[in-house]
């Protein structure tokens, strides 16, 4: 289990080293984080000098090479932009996306495991068939869509919810989260219903393949045959039986909605750390950029880990040692 | 027992949407608060930092400078009751009633120590020295005169203070060689300063929150608290308007004026701005990068083309049809009555294609050529859909047109690689008048000098370059203006750049609040007013 844990590390070290290097080459292709700063008056001896406070009058390989020296004491550098470290503008703003990724699953799983039971128990009732069709549309309709939609509908027609941003927050220990207040749940609502709508169709068909696998299984009918009751087949026997493939999407999705949220994030305003990706990579902010991936990277990786470990704990016929990453 | 089982799944969600519908009740805002909808977040709080107009539009709204440039950037007395120019050296007499946010009075010494911490503001990626131009000393005479000396006569002195608020020297004591440092300044440390509302909180990406300055030498500021949000997405802004969470948004997507306009709960205001959308013409040498079938040569060395170039596009009817009205057609690059724009170049030609084609066939091109027209997607309102239009009316007359949008950062590098024969950029001109806008458009460039940085098409007359650096040491505004002006009808005549539009800001409120735009794109709250 210890080596598998550590191999695992040295892996997601190794694909951070990668990344961070075409991250690097990828933004000096692009363009001159110099002319999207500088003011368009600045003289050719204000860039230059800007160049060089940034070391970016260096070549390429030389800038990269302190930018390891530097990231292997974990130091990331400092946003051009805003002059602040790099890593500490991600971190604070990560406990927002993660609250909204966190909201947005568990409304997923809550709504997308019931359903998905269901429809696998009932395969042809009409229900189901409803069902299938959300599902349907839960996935086929863009994100932003459904936010604006949703905006349209219950902040702007029926006034019910505020439109964006995130609203009061209560700190609890070093984290600020808006689950906590009233006004923060009335904000958190609509931008986690959308992501929240996307992946719950995928649970709810995942469950329902997983469901309709197990129904026929000897176990499934010796229970029954016992006599047992069918809330008991369901939660004892049904689910556990279950659970590997719904962890695994439920795992992949939410380091999806962590990386990923960006879209969502800038239509609700939601002050996550997706939409400061975005403006760093239209304002070449590589500093950010590099930190944020290699943040994301890490964070990946740390999930898969979790959802393998979670297999042996779920199924102990798995053994950890004998997987491959 | 199954439905039992799903009934105990919806009950907490059921909890939560009551929960969220007290909630949204309870935060509506208060009557005397502005919440503002910015689209672009500020990068630091520091008013030396980064010379970018979100930045900028904050810091004048804490800090007031010696001069203010009014909604059309006149410069009108702030801090500064009066000032007075003798030669190289400058005076300027202070208010004797202004008083920091803290309740100290605001001194000379206050005024040195800011302009003296403009240089030593480490890392700034876009540095306020532009201001500094030319100065070469700043000393307190008494605690409410300045004397700035600058290294030659200099009449842009007073305009550029307008860039540079004043600071307290007090409360940015600190060990760095720039006093309090600019992060310190970004969590409010130090941010004291006379302009109508204070610093009291800024959380990143989510809000920024002013207050009333009680100590403020001018009129009481209309609101007890400004709260900022960042809300870049265009849709979601209108969407925030709508809904009633903001008062006060920047920029609405044009698309949606029209719906604005006869929504009777809002009010939409606009204001011509000062930034021009142009079109540059490669005019170094041959071959040009961009065209082809002209076997090596350059046809845009040639006026006549660029006559032609200029009387093929129809700008009223791009400025009707692609930008929803909110854009006046240019004849110059700054609008009149600016200081320094010329009285003759109030209209822009009226499109004519027949005289294009002539012109072109005049030129030796009477099956025109083949060319590419560089445009950026995103940096200006419209700008890649500006850019279509155009190319569409040049294809008419000949000259086959096609478009490179990119990305604004993939853009500049482009352009400032040479990689255009034509591209299609705006410039907004932060001083208000013409020099700043031909020394760096059009003057010959000239690295020592700091002129001609964005001359990219690399128009040179020496004629007109001699008309702008003699403009530099008139110390009488008249003369100035007259010498600026004469120098835009000279490039204009030479088309040696095509103005297109200049753009108007667009601000869209709700019917309780009252906004005057002004011409340099800024949202500055103490323009916002209660309407009743």
């Amino acid at each position: 289990m210890l080596t598998f844990i550590i191999r695992r590390l040295l892996q997601a070290l190794l694909v951070m080293a990668v990344m961070s290097g075409l991250v690097f080459v990828g933004l000096y292709v692009v363009g001159d984080p110099v002319s999207m700063m500088a003011s368009p008056e600045a003289t050719e001896l204000d860039r230059e000098e800007i160049r060089r406070n940034f070391g970016l009058d260096r070549p390429l390989l030389e800038q990269y090479a302190v930018f390891m020296s530097h990231a292997l004491r974990l130091d990331f550098g400092r946003s051009f932009l805003t002059g602040q470290p790099a890593m500490g503008l991600i971190l604070e703003r990560m406990p927002a996306t993660l609250e909204l990724a966190c909201v947005a699953m568990l409304m997923a799983l809550l709504v997308g495991v019931p359903l998905g039971i269901w429809a696998g128990l009932k395969p042809t009732a009409w229900s189901t068939r409803g069902i299938m069709t959300g599902s349907v549309l839960g996935f086929s309709l863009p994100n932003f869509w459904v936010g604006l939609m949703l905006i349209m509908v219950f902040a702007v027609y029926l006034g019910w919810l505020p439109a964006s941003g995130r609203g009061q927050v209560a700190q609890l220990g070093p984290l600020s989260l808006s689950v906590l207040t009233l006004d923060g749940w009335s904000r958190i609502l609509l931008p986690a219903l959308t992501i929240a709508m996307a992946k719950c169709a995928l649970i709810i068909r995942v469950t329902r393949a997983a469901t309709r696998e197990a129904l026929p299984m000897d176990y499934i009918k010796f229970a029954q045959a016992k006599g047992l009751t069918w809330g008991r087949i369901l939660r004892v026997h049904l689910l556990k039986n279950i659970l590997i493939p719904i962890v695994t999407v439920f795992g992949l999705e939410f380091g999806q909605v962590v990386a990923f949220a960006v879209v969502t994030e800038t239509i609700f305003a939601w002050p996550g750390m997706g939409k400061l990706l975005l403006d760093s990579i239209i304002t070449l902010d590589r500093p950010v950029v590099v930190a944020y991936l290699i943040l994301i990277v890490f964070f990946l990786v740390m999930v898969n880990l979790l959802v393998d470990i979670l297999y042996s704990v779920l199924d102990p016929r798995v053994r950890l040692q004998e997987a491959k990453a | 027992m199954r439905i039992a089982g799903r009934r105990r799944f919806l009950n907490p969600a059921m909890l939560a949407l009551a929960a969220a519908a007290t909630g949204a009740a309870m935060g509506t805002a208060q009557a005397r608060d502005l919440v503002v909808a910015l689209k672009t977040e500020p990068t630091s709080m520091d008013p030396q930092y980064h010379a970018l107009t979100p930045n900028i539009q904050l810091s004048q709204t804490l800090f007031d400078p010696l001069v203010c440039g009014d909604a059309d950037l006149v410069p009108k007395p702030c801090v500064a009751e009066s000032w007075k120019a003798d030669g190289k050296v400058w005076t300027f007499k202070l208010r004797p009633n202004v008083k920091f946010s803290d309740g100290s009075p605001l001194t000379a010494d206050d005024v040195v120590f800011t302009l003296n911490r403009v240089p030593k503001v480490p890392n700034s990626p876009s540095s306020f020295k532009v201001y500094l131009q030319k100065v070469e000393k700043v000393e307190a005479v008494d605690p409410l005169t300045v004397r700035i000396t600058t290294s030659e006569p200099y009449p842009l002195l007073a305009i550029n203070m307008v860039g540079l608020p004043i600071m307290s020297a007090k409360a940015m004591a600190g060990s760095a060689p720039e006093g309090k440092t600019t992060t310190e300044l970004n969590s409010g440390n130090g941010l004291v300063g006379a302009g109508p509302y204070k610093f009291v909180s800024w959380k990143r990406g989510a809000e920024i929150v002013f207050e009333r300055n009680p100590h403020y030498w001018g009129p009481k500021p209309a609101w007890d608290k400004v709260i900022y949000r960042p809300i870049s997405n265009p849709a979601a802004r209108v969407a925030a308007l709508l809904a009633g969470d903001v008062d006060l948004i920047e920029d609405p997507p044009t698309d949606d004026l029209e719906r604005l306009k006869k929504d009777p709960k809002l009010r939409v205001e606009t204001k011509a701005s000062n930034r021009v959308i142009y079109v540059a013409l490669d005019q170094h040498g041959a071959p040009s990068p961009g065209i082809t079938d002209t076997g090596g040569k350059n046809p845009l060395l040639d006026k006549r083309v660029r006559e032609a170039l200029s009387l093929a596009i129809d700008r009223e009817a791009l400025v009707a049809r692609v930008m929803g009205g909110v854009a006046t057609p240019a004849a110059q690059l700054l609008p009149y009555p600016m200081f320094g724009a010329s009285d003759k170049l109030t209209k822009a030609a009226k499109a004519d294609p027949d005289k294009a084609k002539a012109l072109l066939k005049e030129a030796g091109y009477p099956n025109g050529f083949t060319m590419v027209l560089g445009t950026p997607n995103g940096r200006y309102i419209n700008d890649s859909k500006v850019a279509q239009t155009i190319a569409a009316m040049w294809t008419r007359v000949g000259v086959k047109t096609s478009i490179d949008a990119n990305a604004p950062a993939v853009f500049f590098k482009n352009r400032d690689s040479y990689a255009y024969s034509a591209y299609m950029a705006g410039w907004g001109t932060a001083t208000g008048e013409m020099s700043n806008t031909l020394n760096s458009l059009l003057v010959t460039p000239d690295k020592d000098r700091g002129v001609g940085t964005t001359n990219r098409s690399r128009y040179s007359n020496p004629e007109m370059d001699k008309l702008v650096e003699s403009s530099a040491a008139m110390m009488n505004d008249g003369a100035r203006a007259a010498a600026l002006a004469r120098a835009s009808e000279i490039a204009m005549a030479d088309f040696a750049m095509l103005p297109i539009h200049f753009e108007h800001s667009v601000w869209a409120m709700k019917k309780n609040v009252r906004f005057q735009g002004r011409a340099d794109q800024q949202t500055m709250v103490q323009y916002a007013t209660q309407a009743n």
